[in-house]
Formats: C-alpha cells, structure tokens, sequence
C-alpha cells in the first residue's frame, strides 16, 4: 500500500506545531501502524533528516504509552484497539492519514507526537490506591469477595493509564480514568474503609490538575482501548455524593 | 576466584529466619539520614521503592517510561505462583521449590529458591490487601490454574493480565510514598553509568530524556531493578525501550555477570509475519491449559488445519512427554516445536509455526468457558494475525522471552560491588537454566516487598550515611564520559541506521546463540559480532542533537551496549560444555535428543568479570552444591 500521512511535527512545548506531509510506500497490510510509522522513520534517519517522535513501548496493547490521534480518533478507527495493536489492513491504498497527538490542557507536547502525562499519574498520588503497608496483612482468603464484586473491580482495574479519555473529551476531562481507579477500589472490603476520602482527594486532584469536568458525551466510553465503561462516572458520582452521608 | 553465595547455615526452612537474625538493623530515627537509589519501576522497582520508602529512607526511583505503571511486568499475563496449596492438590512450599529447582535444570542456588517458595504465600496476601482483583470463584474465594512444570494448580490470576494488576498495586503503593515525600520519582531518566567509590557503589549518572540533560544522584547504596536482555535478539516478546544497558554498565564497573547465555525463549508466541516486524508477541503459556500442541504428520501438507484428521496430526508434546504432555516446560515445548519445524511440518506461511487448537477444550467446555479463560487472548491474536482462534487453531512459534542470566548476587542480593544490590529479573538468582512461567511476577516482588528491606540494612548500618555528594570528582568523570559518548555517536553521520545494526545482531544471536547452539556457531559469532560493533562505530547514523528529546540517540546507546553484550552471552555459551535448561549445545545432547547435563563440570555458576575493552574477561565460579536435592536427570516424561 501507500499511503500519504499528515504528521503533526512540534519541537517543543513552547514551540508552533504543523501538519507535514510524508509519503509511507511500500506498507505492508500486516505491519502495525507504528511499524507503519517505524519505515517511514527508517527513511527520514537514512535522508539524515530527524525522525516522527512518538511514545511506545510494550506493542502489546498494555503498557499504555502509544497515545496518537488518528484522522480525529485518539487511538483510531478500530474500537478497543490501542494504536499500538491496529493493523494497516484496517487502511486502504492510497488513503490520506492525519497523525495528530492527544491534546489536552493537562497534556503538554513534549515533541511531535508525544505528550506529558504526568498529570494522570499525580491523580493517582493524591490517594488512587489502598494504605496498606508491606506485611502485617491477613491470609488472602480471610475476606471473601463475592465473584460479582471482584469481576467489577476486575473490569474498572482494566484501565491502561493512556489518557485516550481525555483526549477525546471536549472538556478534556479525566473522569473516566479516575472513576475507573474510584471504582476499582470501591467494589473491594478492602478499598471501602477509605473510600469516602478517596473519592474526593481524586476528583479534586483531577481539577487541580487541570482536567476538565464531565458533561456527559461518552466519548472516553467510545475510544477506550480496553472497553472501560461511562456506568463507572456514574459509580464514583454517587461514591462522591455518598462522602457526604456519615 | 571462587564465589561465595553467602548462603546462611542450617537447615534449608531455617535459613531465612537465621539470616534475618544476622543482620543488622537501621534504626527509625537512622533510616532517614540514609539516601537510596531504586533504579526501574516494574514490579521488582516498584515494590521495593515503596517498601523503602515506608520505612522511613530517603529514596529516588528512576524509570526510562513516562510513568512508573509502565515497566514491562505489565505485559505478563497468565499469573503468579504460590505455594498457598488452596486446591489441596498437594502443594506445598517445599514442592514449589522442587519444581523450580528442577525447571530450572539444577542451575540455580536452593538457599534462594527455597526463600522464593517460602515468600511466595505472603506476595498473595500483600497483593490482595492492595486490591489486586484475582479471580475468584462462586463463594469468594481465590482460584488457581496450572502452569508449566508442575502438576498442581498454583497460579493466581487476573483475567490475562496479571502483571498489569500486579504491577498497579505496586504503582498504588509507590504513589503513596510520592505523596508522602518519602520517595522521589524521575521518569523519562535512563541510567547510563554506574559510580563507583572506594570500591563501593555511590550514585549512577543519569540522562534526562526530555532534554538531554546528564547529572548524577549521589546516594549510600544503589537497587537495579531494570529487568531482563532478551532484546539483544532485536525481536522478542519484551518491551521496544527493555534494554541491557543498565546492567551491562555495572558490569563495566565491576559487578559480575552470571550465566549471561541462560535465555529463556517462549514456546507460545505469534510467528513473525515479515520484514518490517519490530517484536514479537507472547500467548500466555496458560493456554496450554486448554490447547493442544500439534503439527501435521505429512511434509509440507497444505490443506487448513481442520481438514486434517485427528490420526494424520501429530501431538508432539502429548507423545514425547505423556506425564506433563502440553504442560511440558518451557524449554523443552519450545525445543520440540523447533524440531518438528527443523524437519519440514512445521504450519503457516514459511513453515515456522505449530497450531495449538483449542477444538477439544471448546467441545468438552463450550466456548464460553473458553472466552471467559483466555477472551483477550484470543481478541489480541485476531487483531494481529487477522484469524479466530475459535474457529481454527491459533499457530504460534518460540521467541526470545525472558533472561535467567544476570548480574551476579550473594543470598542478600548483593553484587560484588557491594552497595549495589539487584533485584527481579535483572539478577541471576533463582531460575536457574530456565524459568518455570508464573515465577517472574514472583521473583520481582519477593525481592521488593520482602528481601531487600532486610537486607539492604545490614549493608547501610555499616556505613557513613551522605558519605559522598554528587560535587565528588568520580561523578564529574562518569558524565563527561557519557557527554562524550553522546557526542560521539552524533559525530559518526554514517549511512545505516541503528535498527539495521539491531536487526542484524540478532539474526546473529538467533542464529548462533538462539535455542541450539554449537562450538563452531558460536566461533563464528564471536567473529561476527566485533566487526558488526566495529562497523557500527564507524557506519552508523544518529540524527538530530544531544540536547533535547532524541529517541534514535537513545537506541543508539542501548544497542551499543547490546553490541558488546551479545559476545559476552557468546562466550559464556561457548565455554558451557553441556545442555542445560534453555542453554542447549547440540554436542551434549542423550541419544533421543534430550539434554545431557555435566554434573561433574558443570554445576557451577559462570559469573564474568569485566577487564577492559578488547580484553578477554575473567571467570569466577560459584560451585553449586545440592543438601537437599538429589542432583537428577530432569525428566518430564
């Protein structure tokens, strides 16, 4: 296949940023869209010309570092799918391709396509975790935990950490991310004794930061890579409404 | 020089209890005077930071990541071991360090295996109070799997992703010592030196990856944590940025590698499609819970899979190992499918790949069940190879997964250079020849959460905490050694790119240092290999500048050190004459192919001290004695 790529090109946070074209010939349907971009890199290295700078890691779909808006979808076309795991066969010769970073307030440009979120990991600082110290704990089976409750705690832990949420939220809001961490602790006897707490150190952490807030779009729901749902905004809705009840 | 291991006396379940009781403690008011740098933030990183960092030290955590969540412990996906016995299936601590012992074809030290099983139980009870969600079943309770190399179930799960969850509840425990100031974090920092003073290990020398920025952090001891090397094949299952460089420098500084040719290659993997293939893809190993290993008994048989019938396929691991069957240990499942591949069966395009068909189980479980088991799995081998694994059987290859070898370490996880302790993947210490699956996310959080907060005191309470600063003239060496080599690297302006040299340094080690290996494949990659690292220092092209973000730049220095790594691994493959574990010379081998350990040679750890450049390093061995044990062919037949 090949293809035409609009890349947006930024050499730094206080530096313009632009669309740049570059030709990708060649593409084989089974390469991933970062061995996609790797080629076209493997060129501009050997023209001695600086290469697209993006995050990756793990190309498996898990680490959550690969953050790309493509053709105006943060993480593209195909659902539940992190940029790193979509496949060129999705694409079409002679298909125009606009690679664009997530943008968000809270999420500065570093360079090119990558971006600081660093924000997202102090949410988690503020109190996103059980204050349990290493040893002194109970044998694993002393608290019993109904399936239902793990499988909920399971499905809202599922979360990435990539910050696709935020970056499809036109109030760029991270409502998504932290009631996934909200709601994960909360289906837990484990997690409840701080949950009050919890609920609001997050949420206020989440504006400090510079998130916006939610007004209900769903679109974190539509461009989850790992299928988080918006029912978890309403949970920590209602856990934040319930820290008021004592 | 022989080593000391520094095993404790007495009797194999007292011996932890015994060396607790030796060391020395730091006192709480003490702990806080004492600075300590925690080098990588996977699971191994992560716990022992935040284990630090509780007790009252100073502590600074380093990761190459934008985020401590990322370190590559998250990919891994079938579970974790412990000796919890809960399915009263027969475990016990002391079979789980049985069976590691013998996974690990009798290489490693039983001292440390058998504390490993022991600690196993508490990681469990850790990681639930942290809010791990594991499986459970109807009445609450936690469920277990099988695994390879052992008949009883005692792996934890969480769906296929364990480590992620593991890793989040290390990350949880991590971001409660940030908030509490108790440690400080530095992401997007790579380690690229080593400070050693009077001997001892004082602070690495560290590029800022934003901007380019080198500076070194002085502190009174060191923990690497930066897992494993299994990149020096360019494709493997581990993350694009795992690299050696870390260790590799601390070699250069003094600290011992061991068994450096112990890799461990995985036999589930997604087979590699072509060229522009930038890594490989890891299937759990928990999917040969419910699949079925098999290739086609005709050469070159070209009809689909399901067209075959049952007589006319071949279900290797199933007839040549009936007791263990698709459960067979790693090395041994991924030697198989390279056999049966070797000798023309081999499934899919190029005829390197095996089917591993989940027919039977969906029959006998229905598809729901199987969804339910392994749902990503399956989801993640679609998007990547285009096929439904529920409809026809998935094919799958070895690839270069894990590393056994590592930096040298006595029983407190101590290197040579004392004052720098390793810890997880990123030490030899307790797999031996191959490693057992489910027993990495073990190791890493043993070694955080329980060992080295024992240990690391014994060492600090022996010295003058702030001994050095940063100001120390030995640091101001270390980074304008590392300026110069940024420096240099830029200055080269060749014409291949750093991926091309990658790429064929590991056709280099796949070929020759890859799952079998012989004398004269190893001389030749011995030759191959410097003129390969000569060409690279002469032809190789870094764009762009020093002084702010530059990925290539980045590359370019890990596979520099992977370039002199890979012939170290060579050589250690070379000089160990016998098969072992996933170390297979095709010279020592049984009459039905199986491996043919030397005991009377062999049973030795090969640790490798570093003499300079161009220079022939020196090796020191560790004799490995077995009280306990009875040194035995390993048999899984």
């Amino acid at each position: 296949m090949d293809l035409t790529l609009y890349v947006w090109r930024q050499k730094g946070p206080e530096e313009d940023g632009r669309l740049e074209e570059h030709a990708a010939e060649g593409i084989s349907p089974d390469m991933s869209f970062l061995e996609m971009l790797d080629h076209v890199n493997e060129r501009l290295v050997r023209e001695g010309r600086e290469p697209i700078a993006f995050d990756h890691d793990c190309r498996e779909g898990i680490c959550g570092t690969c953050s790309q808006v493509i053709n105006g979808v943060p993480h593209g076309p195909q659902e539940k799918t992190t940029v790193c795991q979509l496949h060129m066969r999705h694409f079409r010769d002679k298909d125009s391709i606009y690679i664009e970073p997530f943008r968000a307030k809270a999420f500065p440009v570093i360079k090119d396509l990558m971006v600081d979120r660093s924000a997202l990991d102090r949410v988690i600082q503020s109190g996103g975790y059980i204050s349990v110290h290493t040893g002194g704990v109970p044998d694993a089976n002393a608290v019993l935990l109904p399936k239902n409750d793990a499988d909920t705690a399971m499905d809202a832990s599922e979360c990435i950490g990539c910050g696709a949420c935020v970056a499809a939220c036109p109030n760029g809001s991270a409502m998504l991310f932290t009631s996934a961490k909200v709601s994960h602790l909360a289906a837990l006897p484990q997690g409840r004794v701080e949950a009050a707490r919890r609920v609001c150190v997050m949420t206020d952490a989440m504006l400090d930061q510079g998130f916006g807030n939610c007004s209900n779009h769903y679109e974190c729901q539509a461009v989850c890579p790992k299928g988080i749902k918006a029912k978890f905004i309403a949970k920590l809705n209602r856990e934040f409404i319930k820290s008021f009840v004592r | 020089m022989i080593l000391d291991g520094k095993s404790p006396a007495g009797p194999l379940a007292e011996k932890w209890d015994r060396r607790r009781h030796e060391l020395k403690l730091v006192n709480p008011a003490n702990k806080r005077r004492y600075r300590i740098l925690v080098v990588g933030t996977g699971l191994a990183g992560a716990s022992a930071a935040a284990t630090l960092g509780e007790l009252g030290y100073n502590v600074e955590a380093f990761c190459f990541q934008d985020s401590p969540r990322r370190g590559h412990s998250i990919a891994a996906q079938g579970g974790i071991n412990a000796a919890k016995n809960y399915p009263n299936d027969g475990d016990s601590i002391y079979r789980l360090f049985y069976d590691t012992i013998k996974g690990g074809d009798f290489r490693a030290r039983e001292s440390n295996v058998y504390r490993l099983a022991m600690l196993s139980n508490n990681i469990i009870d850790q990681c639930v109070a942290q809010g791990v969600p594991f499986a459970r079943d109807y009445a609450g309770y936690l469920d277990n799997r099988s695994f390879g190399g052992a008949q009883v179930s005692r792996t934890f799960y969480a769906r296929g992703q364990t480590g992620q969850q593991l890793l989040l509840g290390a990350y949880g425990a991590l971001s409660r010592q940030i908030q509490g100031g108790s440690v400080k974090l530095y992401p997007r920092t790579e380690m690229l030196d080593l400070v050693v003073i009077n001997g001892e290990a004082k602070g690495i020398t560290v590029r800022d990856l934003v901007t380019g920025e080198v500076r070194s952090h002085a502190g009174d001891a060191v923990c690497l944590c930066t897992g494993g090397y299994a990149n020096v094949f360019y494709l493997s299952t581990n993350a694009m940025g795992s690299n050696v460089t870390a260790t590799y420098r601390a070699y250069k500084r003094g600290a011992f590698f061991a068994n450096p040719c112990f890799t461990q290659i995985h036999p589930t993997c997604i087979p590699v499609s072509g060229n522009h293939q930038s890594k490989l893809t890891l299937m759990s190993e928990s999917l040969r819970n419910d699949g079925r290993v098999w290739v086609p008994r005709k050469k070159g048989d070209q009809r689909r899979p399901h067209e075959i019938p049952d007589e006319e396929r071949d279900y290797c691991l199933e007839r040549k190992y009936p007791a263990f069957g698709n459960l067979a240990p790693r090395d041994i499942a991924s030697r198989a499918a390279k056999e049966v591949c070797d000798e023309g069966l081999g499934a899919g395009p190029g005829g390197r790949g095996v089917y591993l068909d989940f027919a039977d189980s969906i029959k006998r479980l229905g598809r729901e069940k199987i969804q339910e088991r392994y749902g990503n799995l399956f989801e993640m081998y679609e998007k990547i190879t285009a096929e439904n694994a529920y409809e026809q059987p998935m094919r799958i290859y070895p690839a270069p997964h894990y590393s056994m070898g590592g930096l040298w370490v006595d029983y407190n996880l101590q290197s040579s250079i004392p004052g720098l302790f390793v810890l997880g993947e990123a030490n030899f210490s307790d797999h031996g020849a191959n490693r057992l699956g489910a027993s990495a996310l073990m190791q890493g959080l043993a070694d955080g959460y329980f060992v080295i907060s024992y240990t690391i005191a014994d060492y600090l309470a022996r010295t003058t905490p702030g001994l050095v600063s940063a100001g120390h003239p030995e640091f101001g060496r270390a980074e304008e050694g590392i300026r110069e080599n940024v420096r240099r690297l830029l200055g080269i302006k060749g014409r291949k790119t750093v991926n091309e040299f990658h790429r064929e340094l590991g056709r280099i080690m796949w070929e020759h240092v890859g799952m079998a290996r012989s004398r004269q494949g190893l001389e030749l990659a011995l030759r191959r290999i410097p003129e390969l690292r000569a060409e690279f220092w002469e032809n190789v092209i870094v764009p762009g500048s020093g002084n702010d973000l530059n990925q290539e730049l980045e590359k370019a220095g890990r596979v520099a050190d992977f370039l002199e790594f890979g012939e170290l691994m060579a050589l250690d493959a070379l000089m160990r004459e016998e098969s072992c574990g996933g170390h297979f010379r095709v010279e020592h081998q049984m009459p039905d192919g199986e491996a043919e350990r030397d005991d009377d040679n062999f049973c030795h750890v090969a640790a490798w001290e570093f003499k300079g450049m161009g220079k022939r390093p020196e090796l020191h061995k560790e004799p490995l004695t077995f009280e306990n044990l009875k040194l035995a062919a390993r048999s899984y037949k």
